[in-house]
């Protein structure tokens, strides 16, 4: 019964990493960047949600709504100011640009929010499920977070194969300058996929502490990290890759954390990443890079 | 002509640069006929909640003795240097309050700058109290006084605390094993608790790098059927660990230490959560004790706050300071380094009742650690209540 409840407790990290994880492999996909300033927008997704919840006691799933919108529109225009300009650029130009933008972002919060930790109330107001006699507990919070994380999976798949938008996605990701030259607006699409990403970041953080809560400006860093580690894992650039990329992580950390060690839970995570990346260099859903000639 | 006149001026420069050296040690700067008390710690950044309670701690007790005839008849000037918690900043301003002419020092507020500090007052032999610095590390001379539990010491007392009161046969422990206070205090515990046969039957880690999922922790503490669980951590992370348990169902008995102390302050934290939980701290501010009433109600008219026990173990710091120097007969007249000697001699005689000593008071060894009872209070209704 402890392992089922660790394999739900494992499901549930595993739900946020892979809505994060979508984010960074979406934005990686199509503008071949990697947005280092996502784990970050979920942070401030969070206080978007905390200060309207709690301090202005606006019902949750409006707060929701306005976190979604801020965190969409705070994408774009990070995308439009900080990457745009250099998208000519090397990519350790617009690397170092994301790491800057994730700097400017927690600064900002520090600024605006203090360093004090505050405590998340939970969006999730429902009773927890028990089942088996009471022997095992599944939280409300954990059931959202895995439908949400389905939903979004399905949702973004449907969307990429389904609308124009999505098909001058999967072109732009294909071939930028030959998707250009059979007229896809492609700096609209790049703006597209910074705008999705962002608001999927919205909702990651919000259920990310709604399970774990707890606020500060150092919030999404680390969670950021394992998602974008997930990303790899799964293969950066495969949207079921992110998704099953970042299930394996999550349930990998909590079994190695309850079985093995509560100290080398993040070692080991890594350790399985290296193996995974030296036997299948690509991530496990990863497509293999062919080199143009 | 020029160059015999700036060799000259050389000269000078030097000789004058050589008797300004000379005269610093041990000389007075200041004032004979009052003593200068300086205090170090954070007033700004991160640790400053804990750095302005020492400093307004130590200031209502200045200002009592002063109005009271001073110390040995003479009067207190205080003066507090702000480190912002930096170890480089802390030496810098210890070398500011020696330049005032500070005879001794109330300080400093936080660890890692004390042992930077206490490192000079050493060498310079300048008596130093230490409100609040837990490491025994900072204890490294003979000048050097703790006022507060060292991190082991809360180990042993939380556990014989446990197994006096019987509150628990099964402990689980969550602690942070990157934090040399936390497993301090945890490697202390189960080996005191190993001697008092109070069985520990889950020990659960986090490190820094995973400190906002504690479920795992939980639910090995709930497996192993511990019904008291030892927190010997700070309050931001029981914050999640009492939220995630009342999730879980798991409802054991929580005992934290003094890093808890402040658990009920956290933003938007469910203070129902915490009902019920014990925690070992020095100081209870709703005590009825007459002292402790006195200085908790003009602390609150002058700072707008309930203190806090860094506060009142700053208190008491300067209360150890006025026992010591009246068995010690201290003068202004003598220097620093003297006042020191004779502090010491004086220390280990002394035995104050002070806010945080309870029924037995303070005492102190000739290493500088003190020996006191600790009080428990339980949180009842979204306040510190005192468990006696």
């Amino acid at each position: 019964m402890s392992f089922l409840s660790y394999l739900i407790n494992g499901l549930s990290l595993g739900s946020v990493y892979a809505i994060i994880a979508l984010g960074y492999t979406m934005v990686y996909g199509i503008a071949k960047m990697l947005n280092f300033a996502h784990g970050d927008v979920i942070m401030i997704g969070c206080y978007v949600v905390f200060t309207l919840m709690s301090q202005y006691g606006v019902h949750p799933g409006i707060s929701i709504l306005a976190a979604i919108l801020i965190c969409t529109c705070l994408g774009v225009v990070i995308e439009k100011i900080a990457y745009k300009p250099l998208r000519g650029a090397n990519s350790l130009a617009v690397l170092i640009t994301a790491i800057g933008v994730s700097y400017f972002l927690q600064n900002l919060a520090l600024l605006i929010f203090g360093a004090d930790t505050k405590s998340f109330t939970s969006v999730v107001n429902m009773p927890p499920l028990h089942l088996a006699g009471g022997k095992l507990t599944i939280s409300a919070v954990t059931i959202v977070t895995v439908l949400s994380c389905i939903v979004i999976m399905i949702a973004l798949m449907l969307f990429i194969r389904k609308t124009r938008a999505g098909q001058a996605m999967l072109a732009v990701s294909e071939d930028r300058d030959a998707a250009q030259l059979m007229g896809v607006n492609v700096n609209g699409t790049i703006s597209l996929t910074f705008a999705i990403g962002s608001g999927l970041a919205a909702i990651a953080g919000i259920l990310l502490c709604s399970a774990y809560p707890t606020l500060s400006p150092y919030t999404g860093a680390m969670p950021g990290i394992k998602a974008f580690t997930a990303a790899v894992f799964g293969g950066i650039g495969s949207i079921p890759g992110a998704f099953v990329g970042g299930l394996v992580l999550g349930i990998i950390e909590i079994l190695g954390r309850a079985y093995i060690s509560s100290q080398l839970s993040d070692a080991i995570v890594f350790a399985v990443l290296i193996l995974v990346l030296l036997i299948k260099p690509t991530g496990l859903l990863g497509k293999p890079i062919q080199e143009k000639v | 002509m020029k160059k015999l006149l700036s060799m000259a001026l050389a000269l000078v420069l030097a000789v004058g640069c050589l008797t300004a050296c000379g005269g610093g040690s041990g000389d007075k700067g200041g004032s004979s006929d009052t003593f200068r008390i300086g205090g170090i710690g954070p007033a700004t950044g991160a640790a400053a909640i804990y750095g302005n309670a020492v400093k307004y701690g130590t200031q209502i007790a200045v200002d009592e003795i002063n109005e009271a005839g001073g110390l040995n008849g003479y009067q207190i000037e205080y003066d507090f240097q702000d480190d912002v918690h930096d170890a480089e900043k802390s030496v810098n301003a210890y070398n500011t309050l020696k330049d005032w002419g500070m005879d001794m020092l109330v300080g400093t507020v936080t660890t890692a700058p004390c042992l930077a500090v206490a490192d000079k007052t050493v060498q310079d032999n300048m008596f130093t109290i230490t409100p609040s610095a837990s490491s025994p590390d900072v204890l490294m001379g003979d000048n050097v006084f703790q006022v507060c539990f060292t991190d082991p010491n809360q180990g042993s007392k939380s556990a014989e605390y446990i197994s006096e009161n019987k509150l628990a046969t099964k402990v689980g422990i969550i602690y942070d094993s990157s934090d040399v206070y936390s497993d301090g205090i945890r490697a202390k515990f189960v080996e005191t608790a190993k001697s008092l046969n109070l069985e520990v039957v889950s020990e659960a880690a986090f490190t820094a790098d995973s400190k906002t999922d504690f479920q795992t922790q939980l639910k090995q503490a709930q497996d192993a059927g511990a019904d008291l669980v030892f927190l010997p951590i700070y309050y931001t992370e029981a914050s999640i660990i009492l939220k995630q348990a009342n999730d879980m169902g798991y409802a054991p008995k929580f005992f934290g230490v003094d890093g808890m102390d402040g658990i009920l302050t956290v933003e938007n934290f469910d203070t129902s959560l915490a009902e019920g939980v014990m925690l070992l701290t020095p100081f209870a501010a709703d005590s009825e004790d007459e002292a402790v009433k006195s200085f908790v109600t003009k602390y609150q008219e002058a700072y707008k706050e309930i203190p806090n026990q860094f506060a009142a173990d700053a208190y008491d710091a300067v209360y150890a300071i006025k026992a010591a120097a009246e068995k010690a007969e201290i003068t202004p007249e003598m220097t620093y380094s003297e006042i020191s000697d004779a502090m010491k001699a004086a220390m280990v005689e002394i035995n104050i009742k002070g806010l945080t000593g309870g029924d037995e008071g303070l005492k102190w060894e000739a290493t500088g650690e003190v020996n006191k009872q600790p009080k428990a209070v339980i949180i009842q209704g979204g306040k510190y209540v005192s468990m006696e």
